[in-house]
């Protein structure tokens, strides 16, 4: 009798169960999670340089915590507040290995969010992969971080160093089919990237390029290579180079009295870390090319896109440089994130957050109008979208269609 | 050949920068006895200094001179607080305190000021001199206050009993000390000089390289190279083993096939290196005979 | 400066009794082959990193403090040990224990070479020839014709090795053990060699050369080969570090490695060979303390610890340990 009344109890139990089970499933997905991820919060590592020689770039990272504060302020993501955990290596791969570790098996993130760096990058790729841990929207341009068969763990955000030089490519063949180029590159990673997305470019007419010199990030200043590319007797001098190395250059070009068509890559763009610097009269003429929008422009003022960062700084990163478009790219990575986040919903679990990564379509309107953020489970490529844009003395001029660069395409 | 001659001029006008730092370094080592590392970032803290009073509005000149009076109370500062109390410690402590110092400078700069690059103002303005722009105006005023601050030291230490005296102190502590010098202010003294010194060199070298925080850290190493080759004891030395490395350079960058691009400071510290083995004292230097 | 490197923290004192001390030592190896069962994976990488740093600072260790010769170019070394183990096992499939000894071989031979031109060289001239070694090995490492072997700007991406014979521990447990056996190995070795007729004529040098040479020491061939030993073991930890890390890249070894290994050397001691395992932890383990006290100003954080550091202990950790075994010994006597 007792027995029967326990199971009869049991099986009352179990049917209510199975009923609750029931009902809960098709009003919320069920709750999955993966290290990391709980009812009220998501942990997300990040690496950055904040000391050494590429501190100038830990504003991203800053700006990224800043605006994840921002999301914790109005409630989080789904209820859940983001613990943004960021750590320094000091553009040293083998700290950058030190700190992945320590994020995904000491502080258990739920993936790698912008770890900066081709060096770094490289170095935690394969450690990632084999975790099986999101190393999620890289903050490089090397296009090997866009590899979904061999890295699917792996995702790049910007648009890479070769698409953008692909661009470059095209306009010069299309205008300037007779020019002479000269290159100024830095010796590492990126400035190869770059040559070898033009050299894709250009195709048959590499004979185009009379000059290549490479500089090293030591040199105290790029004056000799400058010398040696006018004496090469280049029309067209393609700038390849990081912030204070472009201003530099451009400042010289000037000096020397060399006065070729001029092309700086889009990572020293920046009005107000590049050509100001350099003097507003030498710069006129640039071309670049942009797929964000640079804060320093005055045809923003009124954009309520522009009012909503400039809000956003006010509040949440009062001491940020403004002139430094680096603030707008932690803001515009910080909002795909949330994004991917939004769409995991309930299920956030590593798988699902790559899989959510691989299925964006997003308007974000920091970029530039006509460019978006697509990626499917075969591009991992998020940008691959730029506009050519040319410096009138005050400001970026966009000109032409918005162009992509894709890869391969 | 219009290159090779390009060239030079820019190395030379390059050579400049180096030989301006090149010369706070001899500075440091003529008083003190030492090559610090953290020299690079003292000056690159003056220069922000002065660049923050140019800022708030004060006149060039002004700023200049303030900066170079509040650089030499803060050398006589960091000697008196980081360096006294271990003067005592073996050398290679004091390397490590000399790094601990140059993390500390950089950081801190980097805090306050932020990391991207700042135009700072030249004096002279930038007019390109002898024709085609490969030594402008403001590169010429920088040569003339390199060389006037050569002039100056070799007064200095020539003809001044503070010269002397500090001379004495760093050359033999001991014996200075039995005639009444007082080493310990003498060393203090060196510091602020070095520190002035590099201010200058700061101040000047910032207008071509831009400043910000690392903006040194390449410089210094040209620096040490030069004022190595010409002999850490010669002030005249560290100058010409600047221009040298800075010509040195840009020649073995240009003529140098396939590798000379890639490897150019390589190649020249190579040649250096080549130079002190035939001559281990420096170009300029004095040999140092050792008491058994 | 620089002319003269420091009388070290003299020994005589580190060696009370013979038995105390090797109780003392196996202790301590007991303690480390105990750790990796109870700490996470992550702190067992890391523990293994300051084995490696430790390695390599004793590499440095004798030769600035017990030959008196400067050096700011070990990073040089640390990437070529690192490079040739990295390329012989992606190239060529060398198993990875085989790679160490030509790591170390082609290290000492290179080192002996740069050795030979460089006696000419003293103090500040030397530490400007091996910082120009320093400055050229990134260059060199990312130079186009070389780039099929050391995979150019890139670099090199290794596989961890799994623990042989099917010993049930992880991968960096069994990473751990092995670098704990080769630093074991290379600890006793480079204490027999300070003991050594050879040690004591290293040392002759650094303290008079002149009265050495007059002694009948071969003043350039001990030079030369302490050059040489120092650069191997300097090798033997660059390669540890690769199959450690799982990747070389020529922006793994600037000059601020040669900076990390001098500091190393200095805050565990000049001329004492334990002082490199204070050394390895404080190089690693500090900039991360640094860094959890403040993000933005951590580089001047460490910078301060190591000036506070210094303050304190003037002579590093081993000026803290002889003053405790002089304390304890007197403590005895009464």
């Amino acid at each position: 009798m007792r027995v029967s009344s326990h199971r009869l109890r049991l099986a009352a139990l179990a049917s209510l169960a199975g009923f609750a089970v029931a009902l809960a499933t098709p009003a919320v997905a069920q709750k999955k999670y993966d290290t990391g991820a709980t009812d009220t919060e998501i942990k997300v590592g990040n690496i950055m340089p904040y000391s050494g020689p590429a501190s100038a770039y830990a504003v991203i990272g800053k700006t990224e915590a800043a605006y994840f504060n921002k999301i914790n302020a109005e409630g989080g993501i789904n209820g859940r507040k983001i613990n943004f955990i960021s750590y320094d290596d000091g553009y040293s791969p083998p700290k950058a290995v030190e700190q992945a570790r320590k994020l995904v098996e000491s502080d258990g993130v739920l993936l790698i969010f912008q770890s900066l760096g081709t060096p770094s990058n490289s170095a935690i790729m394969k450690y990632m992969n084999a975790k099986k841990v999101p190393q999620l929207f890289v903050a490089t341009g090397a296009t090997k971080f866009g590899d979904p068969k061999d890295f699917p763990w792996t995702m790049g955000w910007q648009p890479n160093y070769q698409s953008e030089c692909r661009i470059y490519a095209k306009y010069l063949i299309d205008n300037h089919s007779n020019g002479k180029v000269g290159i100024l590159y830095q010796n590492d990673d990126y400035g190869k990237d770059v040559m070898k997305g033009l050299k894709d470019g250009l195709g048959d007419k590499t004979s185009m390029i009379i000059a290549e010199v490479p500089y090293e990030t030591s040199d105290p200043t790029v004056d000799s290579q400058i010398v040696k590319l006018k004496a090469s007797g280049a029309d067209i001098f393609l700038n390849i180079a990081t912030p204070k190395f472009a201003a530099q250059a451009i400042k010289k070009v000037a000096e020397v009295g060399w006065k070729p068509l001029q092309i700086v890559n889009n990572v020293s763009a920046s009005v107000g870390g590049v050509l100001t610097p350099a003097g507003l009269d030498n710069a006129t003429g640039v071309l670049s090319t942009a797929y964000l929008k640079d804060p320093t422009d005055p045809s923003w003022k009124d954009d309520p896109a522009f009012k909503a960062w400039s809000a956003f700084m006010d509040k949440y990163y009062p001491d940020g440089n403004r002139t430094d478009s680096f603030t707008v790219y932690g803001y515009l990575t910080g909002q795909t994130l949330v994004q991917v986040l939004k769409q995991c919903g309930d299920d956030l679990t590593r798988e699902n957050v790559m899989k959510q990564a691989a299925n964006l379509k997003l308007d974000l309107d920091m970029l530039l109008p006509g460019i978006s953020i697509h990626t499917t489970p075969t591009s991992y490529y998020p940008l691959q979208q730029l506009q050519m844009e040319k410096f009138d003395g005050t400001r970026w001029e966009r000109f032409g269609p918005v162009i992509s660069g894709e890869v391969g395409g | 050949m219009e290159l090779f001659l390009q060239q030079t001029l820019a190395g030379l006008a390059t050579g400049t920068i180096y030989a301006c730092i090149a010369l706070a370094i001899v500075m440091t080592y003529q008083a003190i006895g030492h090559l610090n590392f953290a020299q690079g970032e003292m000056a690159m803290f003056s220069t922000f200094i002065a660049w923050q009073l140019i800022q708030w509005g004060t006149p060039y000149w002004i700023a200049f001179l303030a900066t170079v009076a509040v650089s030499f109370a803060g050398g006589v500062l960091i000697e008196r607080i980081v360096l006294r109390p271990i003067q005592h410690a073996p050398v290679l402590s004091h390397v490590a305190v000399f790094i601990g110092l140059l993390a500390i400078l950089n950081s801190l700069a980097g805090f306050i000021w932020d990391f991207n690059v700042k135009p700072f103002p030249t004096p002279f303005g930038t007019a390109p001199l002898l024709g085609n722009g490969f030594i402008d105006a403001h590169q010429a005023g920088m040569i003339a206050i390199t060389l006037l601050l050569l002039a100056f030291l070799y007064g200095f230490f020539r003809f001044t009993r503070v010269g002397l005296a500090m001379r004495a102190a760093a050359h033999d502590p001991v014996s200075a000390r039995l005639v009444g010098i007082r080493v310990g202010w003498m060393t203090a003294l060196g510091w602020g000089m070095a520190a002035a010194i590099g201010a200058i060199a700061g101040m000047m070298i910032a207008p071509i390289v831009f400043l910000e925080p690392n903006m040194m850290l390449g410089v210094l190493l040209y620096g040490f190279a030069g004022a190595v080759l010409g002999g850490l004891s010669s002030p005249v030395g560290a100058v010409i083993g600047g221009l040298i490395v800075g010509v040195v350079e840009n020649l073995a960058g240009t003529f140098i096939p396939v590798i000379g691009g890639e490897l150019k400071f390589t190649i020249a510290l190579v040649i250096i290196v080549a130079v002190l083995v035939m001559k281990p004292q420096g170009l300029l230097g004095r040999p140092v005979l050792h008491r058994v | 400066m620089l002319e003269s490197v420091p009388e070290p923290a003299v020994p005589d004192v580190l060696a009370p009794s013979l038995i105390g001390r090797n109780g003392l030592m196996l202790a301590l190896l007991a303690v480390a082959l105990l750790l990796p069962f109870v700490v996470q994976n992550f702190l067992i990488f890391q523990l293994t990193l300051v084995l490696v740093y430790a390695i390599a600072i004793i590499g440095l260790n004798l030769l600035t403090g017990f030959n008196g010769q400067f050096s700011l170019g070990h990073s040089a070394f640390y990437a070529l040990g690192a490079y040739v183990a990295a390329m012989l096992m992606d190239k060529v499939d060398f198993p990875y224990p085989a790679t160490l000894p030509v790591a170390g071989i082609a290290c000492f031979v290179f080192g002996f070479l740069f050795g030979l031109p460089a006696l000419r060289l003293e103090g500040v001239y030397l530490a400007l020839a091996t910082f120009a070694l320093a400055v050229a090995t990134p260059q060199i490492l990312k130079l186009s014709p070389l780039e099929y072997w050391t995979g150019g700007v890139q670099g090199i991406v290794i596989n961890k090795p799994d623990a042989p014979f099917g010993l049930p521990l992880t991968q960096d447990q069994w990473l751990y053990f092995f670098t704990l056996f080769v630093t074991v190995i290379m600890t006793v070795l480079a204490h027999n060699l300070v003991a050594s007729r050879t040690g004591r004529a290293m040392m002759a040098i650094r303290d008079n050369p002149t009265a050495a040479r007059s002694m009948g020491i071969n003043i350039a061939l001990y030079k030369s080969l302490t050059f040489g030993v120092s650069a191997l073991y300097t090798g033997i930890a660059g390669a540890l570090g690769a199959i450690v890390v799982q990747f070389v890249a020529p922006d793994s070894f600037t000059f601020l490695l040669s900076i990390t290994l001098l500091v190393g050397l200095v805050v565990g001691g000049v001329g004492w060979i334990p002082g490199a395992f204070f050394g390895g932890a404080f190089v690693l383990f500090v900039p991360n303390f640094a860094e959890s006290i403040s993000k933005g100003l951590s580089g001047a954080v460490y910078g301060v610890m190591i000036i506070l550091l210094i303050f304190v202990l003037p002579t590093g950790a081993s000026g803290l340990v002889r003053a405790a075994l002089q304390r304890l010994r007197a403590h005895k006597i009464q």
